[in-house]
């Protein structure tokens, strides 16, 4: 039995842990405000917030009801746009109300659904941010100016909310309604009361992190497979330093890794550089081991962790063992696994302080794409020489792939626009692109110079811009 | 006045087709559609899928008891395929099981042996095989062939613009429940309730009396449910016709985009002459339009591509032919625009070629060309023209010169980015170009508490045209909004009704509102007459009061609607309205087609980031023609919302066909729409406010379509930005401008050949993947 909060109700359900929470609210509660769209994230018409406990808040964070088992909302608190509403229109609906940000309709509630995801966000109150939590928001109607305006209006809604806890300043302002204060302890009372996975069916190989491609490549299956669901397993969570190490949880999110302390210490643009992954449902909900698993020759993650040299630590539920990331590919799709185990931590050393990292991107959208091609660069560089040197790159092969030549070729050497020249022609000898929906092999080709010309400017403001262009 | 479901909508309460509560017993279908694009169906395996637990039916072309026929202006396209597939996605078989899952599962144990015949994607080949939707026609003015002698320049090019998935974020869907003696009604998330009703009719082989649409609103629909919409009402119907049973179907996005028609691709050539003072003497074009596997709406497209020929610009000698092009993709159908934004590419590119070769700046010529009031259009229309109005007002407002200067100094400055700049004149004409669809019905009903209920046959999608059918009544009648509700749109109480479509919804449908409120309001007075003991001529409604001589009585609107029920008079009223002065002859291909034309001017500036190939639009300042805006809330969201649309088609939006037929950019992951962070950092909509009358509803001129085609405006500013890094980059005017063009034209050697090499490269590939 499945027990969460949906809106203001305890709800228990028999059915299948694989079923969508999409499916669940729209078709057996009868809430018809959470609209279907595409199916695979791709559209945030189905955007729901999902809230669970965390110290001493409640976290509130947006997913895409299409992508989420109900598995993953064991013991939580689910809020769809009907959980939002009052008497009147909250603030958030009389800000696009006012500022025309709704024509259709449609795509309306996951908008609204998104931007009270942000008052319960804790985040600072700009307009920027408010902006970013629409990101996995798709209109097809309004051309988002008038959204834009709406989000800014809801951002001053928060002007003064620092330091209160989000839920109770938003149930204060009656900005979300009053039960918003009564679901941590209501969450609490069903934590006691509940298993944190629900029925995990025995023998099960089908291992469920956030579910984010899962259930895009496998949709119709998922409901009646018999699936581990990683997501809430306390012992898989958290990012923390261990000594030199960064360890990464199993089953930490990327937006855990965007929130990380850790990491916001030792890479500043990391944050950044996360935004160019997917939108904000899908990093709230997607796992970096998930990433790694996935094994798409294109995988953000995989590629910035490439690059940082990763460890993986893979478990069957007896016995554990560590791989390097970058001997996790054995070909297309094709992984260094067992189906019996799956990966239970990620760790990679600390870089020092002559350490840079960059990640580049480029996909036909910047943002909620998929890369045509991508690349990470992490460099130990000594006054202008480059010490040691790894350059990874996605959507060249049919893996994940570390370009090791052209990585040991600039490794020892003095930075110049010439040496760079030459590391680009031994990167060309390492892929093999292929044409399709994201680009010609040409287009690769001639985009993966780019972006490794792209890193050593980023990384090294002296060299000269224009003799790299020519 | 804001949008009237706009509070429901951010509340999730308005009601779309999928959220209607299901009538007991509903059953729901799934198509089973070709795998191939093109070839003989040999065999049809169902007998699997019928054992699928659930299944109650397959219906296939062989249960139809009408006819298997849903082509609209030519009966060219099956319901379900008999013998031949045509395009990969031609449903073949109905599916109709007891849940969605099952109708789904069983569809996936259909199997099909097709014999494959030769595969068609290029219109160009299409047209070399003679394979023509229709003749192909061709406009005329002055006679080019004598004109090129006059000019000092000529030059030639080609264009491509690619197709547009319209992606309303409601996929299509029906829902046909039995009613008693056979009768049927159906939701539909339709913009043309009548032609589901009339092909529902045809293929159940019953007269349309027998059969009701009836549509709530659409979650979005922008061209794509209009023909579109027809073939899953047909199937909903035939099957609830054949089972008794309500039969619901709601496509998946995968099922969605694989079976619809888009918009359509052009390939196109130009010729233009200019003398030597830049004046456009002579212009020449051959549009070469991919119609998919059948008509559809391509005729009709067809013919507004010529109407839109010369854009905005003013041309002595024009010859203009098209022809549409039967290949093996799903049915092209309207989109925005419906054929002039592939128009006026073709157009701009010509320009645009023109003033590189001649080493001027495109708005130096653009500028000569705009047209007047009182020149004739190719078709024999004369403009009433405010092309140059926009165009100086817009020059001016926003300092051209100065961020022309601005874009130069930031391009001397900058080595990795590069700005440009384009600017867009837009001239669009307003009116069904079959003048017969120039009519409208509406029913007014006062009920005699006073609350008034309007149906019309507009179909709300977001475009806002049931807050414009209130804003009339309202008006019209006196009344305060919150008197009128605004019904659904139901064949029943509306016959006959056209699409929703031409940007003209709101004028034809406004205007028969108007009239019949109008029509009230003169027995109303009559009846006040009576009551004040005055003459007719000194009553007046005002605000819910009767005034007499401009002065207010103790009669108001309730007192007054009460005492016209008594003395048995109506107060209902359903009215027709016919555009004035609209025609066309299509043996002289000369007429009057539109009602009157809409005007603006864009100034695009665009970043390039020239390392990656990546883009920025940075602004897009509008001077538009507006007449007089009824509704500045909705219409500034209509041009914000089209510009954006616009730019999509023209940079990300790329439909992918495999030479074999297939769609390989089927799904969102996949077909990139315009996200919040792709959209212009700026959009600036500033109104000319005209004085003079047209034939717009309360004077406010249809804003539906015409700023879509403000989005070209980035295509061409774009490739300014290129330029200015490369200025010797032969990029093709191929459209979009994706950022792999982008990238291929700032580093052309990269290239292995040029842009026509590199697309067949592409396509070749995307088949072998």
């Amino acid at each position: 039995m499945l027990k969460f909060i949906l809106n203001n109700q305890e709800v228990a359900t028999d059915l299948p842990a694989g079923t969508v929470l999409l499916d669940f609210v729209r078709y057996h509660q009868h809430l018809p405000g959470t609209k279907i769209g595409c199916r695979e994230g791709d559209c945030g018409a189905c955007t729901v917030l999902v809230g669970e406990l965390a110290d001493t808040q409640v976290r509130y964070r947006s997913y895409t009801s299409c992508l989420t088992p109900l598995g993953n909302v064991q013991g939580k608190h689910v809020v769809t746009v009907e959980g939002i509403n009052m008497e009147q229109l909250n603030p958030i609906q009389q800000a696009m109300v006012d500022e025309s940000a709704t024509q259709c309709g449609f795509c309306t509630p996951g908008f609204v659904v998104s931007l009270a995801g942000f008052c319960l966000s804790g985040q600072k109150p700009t307009t920027q941010n408010a902006i970013a939590a629409v990101d996995g928001n798709i209109c097809r109607c309004t051309g988002y100016k008038s959204i834009e305006r709406a989000a800014a209006k809801v951002a001053q809604l928060l002007a003064a909310s620092e330091g209160e806890e989000p839920a109770v300043f938003v149930a204060r302002h009656q900005i979300l309604p009053e039960y918003f204060t009564s679901i941590k302890s209501r969450l609490r009372a069903l934590a006691a009361d509940s298993a944190p996975n629900g029925h995990v069916l025995s023998g099960a190989l089908q291992f469920v992190g956030g579910g984010t491609d899962l259930y895009v490549q496998k949709h119709d299956q998922m409901k009646e497979l018999a699936a581990r669901f990683l997501l809430n397993q306390a012992d898989l969570k958290g990012i923390v330093r261990q000594e030199n190490r960064c360890v990464i949880g199993g089953a930490a999110t990327v937006s855990d890794l965007a929130e990380s302390g850790v990491m916001q210490e030792y890479f500043p643009d990391f944050r950044q550089f996360l935004r160019l992954v997917s939108s904000t449902p899908i990093r709230n909900m997607a796992t970096v081991a998930g990433n790694f698993v996935n094994a798409s020759p294109i995988g953000d993650l995989t590629i910035m962790f490439l690059a940082l040299n990763a460890q993986l630590v893979l478990s069957d539920g007896h016995t554990a063992r560590e791989i390097p990331l970058r001997q996790f590919y054995k070909g297309y799709k094709l992984l260094e696994k067992a189906p019996q185990e799956n990966i239970t931590a990620i760790w990679f050393e600390l870089p020092a302080a002559a350490t840079r990292f960059n990640f580049e991107k480029v996909s036909k959208r910047t943002h909620l794409d998929i890369a045509s091609v991508n690349s990470a660069c992490c460099l130990t560089i000594q006054d202008g020489f480059i010490v040691t040197a790894a350059v990874s790159a996605g959507g060249v092969g049919p893996i994940p792939m570390l370009l090791r030549k052209a990585s040991e070729f600039v490794a020892g050497k003095e930075v110049s626009e010439e040496l760079i020249q030459k590391a680009l022609e031994i990167a060309q000898t390492e892929i093999a692109p292929i044409s399709d929906a994201r680009g010609t092999e040409t287009y690769k080709r001639l985009l993966l110079n780019q972006l490794i010309k792209a890193h050593f400017l980023a990384l090294f403001p002296q060299l000269n811009p224009s003799e790299l262009v020519q | 006045m804001k949008n009237i479901d706009s509070g429901n909508h951010t509340k999730g309460q308005s009601v779309y087709l999928d959220d209607i509560p299901l009538v007991a017993g509903t059953l729901f279908g799934a198509v089973f559609s070709s795998p191939i694009a093109h070839g003989h169906i040999e065999q049809l395996y169902l007998s699997e899928a019928a054992q699928e637990p659930g299944i109650v039916r397959i219906f296939t072309h062989q249960d139809i008891t009408g006819e298997n026929q849903i082509g609209g202006i030519i009966p060219d396209e099956p319901l379900l395929a008999e013998h031949e597939v045509d395009f990969c996605g031609m449903p073949i078989a109905f599916v109709v099981a007891t849940s969605d899952e099952a109708a789904r599962a069983a569809v996936k144990k259909i199997k099909v042996d097709i014999k494959p015949l030769p595969v068609i994607t290029d219109p160009r080949v299409a047209h070399a095989q003679d394979q023509l939707i229709v003749p192909a026609r061709t406009f005329r003015l002055g006679d080019t062939t004598r004109a090129w002698e006059q000019c000092e320049y000529v030059f030639e090019g080609t264009t491509d613009t690619n197709g547009q998935e319209h992606l309303y974020i409601e996929t299509q869907c029906a829902y046909a429940i039995p009613q008693e003696n056979g009768e049927l009604k159906i939701y539909s998330s339709t913009q043309s309730p009548t032609a589901g009703q009339r092909t529902a009719a045809r293929v159940l082989g019953v007269p349309m009396h027998q059969l009701e649409v009836d549509v709530i609103r659409l979650g979005g629909g922008f061209g794509g449910k209009e023909d579109q919409a027809n073939a899953w009402v047909a199937l909903c119907a035939l099957a609830a016709h054949h089972l008794r049973r309500p039969v619901k179907y709601v496509l998946h996005r995968l099922e969605d985009m694989a079976m619809t028609g888009k918009r359509h691709p052009y390939s196109s050539d130009f010729k233009i002459g200019l003398d030597k003072d830049l004046k456009i003497i002579a212009y020449e074009a051959d549009f070469y339009q991919n119609a998919g596997a059948a008509a559809d709406l391509s005729p009709a497209i067809m013919e507004r591509t010529l109407f839109h020929t010369t854009s905005t610009y003013f041309i002595p000698n024009v010859r203009a032919t098209a022809f549409s092009c039967r290949t093996h993709l799903p049915p092209n159908t309207a989109f925005r625009g419906f054929g002039g934004p592939q128009a006026k590419f073709v157009m701009e590119a010509a320009i645009a070629t023109a003033a590189e070769k001649l080493g001027v700046e495109a708005c130096v010529i653009q500028k000569k060309n705009l047209n007047q009031t009182g020149d004739e259009f190719p078709f024999g229309q004369k403009a009433v023209s405010e092309a140059r109005a926009c165009w100086h007002k817009a020059e001016e407002l926003y300092d051209v010169a100065k961020l022309r200067q601005e874009v130069e100094a930031f391009n001397t400055a900058n080595i990795l980015y590069k700005k440009g700049l384009a600017l867009m004149p837009v001239c669009f004409g307003i009116s069904f170009t079959n003048t017969s669809m120039n009519q409208a019905r509406a029913l007014v009903h006062v009920y005699y508490d006073g609350s008034v209920r309007v149906s019309t046959g507009a179909v709300e999608m977001g475009q806002g045209v049931n807050t414009k059918m209130l804003q009339v009544a309202a008006q019209t009648l006196s009344v305060s909004p919150a008197k009128v509700r605004v019904q659904t749109t139901s064949t029943n109480r509306i016959a006959n009704t056209s699409p929703s479509a031409a940007s003209a919804t709101a004028d034809l449908n406004g205007k028969a509102v108007q009239l019949a409120c109008q029509a009230i309001v003169q027995r109303l007075k009559e009846v006040a007459a009576q009551v004040l003991q005055a003459s007719e001529a000194a009553i007046e409604l005002r605000d819910e009061q009767v005034l007499l001589n401009g002065q207010e009585t103790d009669l108001d609107w309730k007192k007054l609607v009460t005492a016209a029920f008594l003395k048995r008079v109506s107060l209902s009223e359903h009215s027709h309205y016919a555009t004035p002065d609209v025609y066309f002859d299509k043996t002289t291909e000369k007429g009057h087609p539109f009602a009157y034309h809409v005007y603006g001017t864009a100034i695009t500036t665009v970043t390039v980031d020239c390392l990656r190939g990546t883009y920025q639009v940075d602004a897009v300042r509008v001077v538009h023609d507006f007449g007089l805006s009824m509704n500045p809330a909705v219409d500034r969201g209509q041009i914000e919302g089209g510009i954006v649309q616009g730019i999509g088609w023209m940079t990300l939006e790329e439909l992918l066909y495999d030479t074999a037929g297939r769609l390989r950019s089927n799904t969102l992951s996949t077909y990139k729409i315009p996200d919040i962070y792709s959209v212009p950092k700026e959009i600036a909509i500033e109104p000319l406010q005209t004085e003079q009358d047209n034939l717009a509803i309360f004077r406010s001129k249809a804003v539906g379509e015409p700023p879509f085609m403000y989005g070209i405006g980035t295509y061409f500013a774009l490739r300014n930005a290129i330029k200015a890094f490369n200025p010797t980059s032969p990029i093709a005017f191929d459209a979009p401008m994706t950022p792999e063009k982008v990238l291929l034209g700032l580093y052309p050697q990269a290239a292995t050949g040029t842009q026509q090499v590199h697309e067949q490269q592409n396509l070749r590939h995307v088949a072998a993947s």
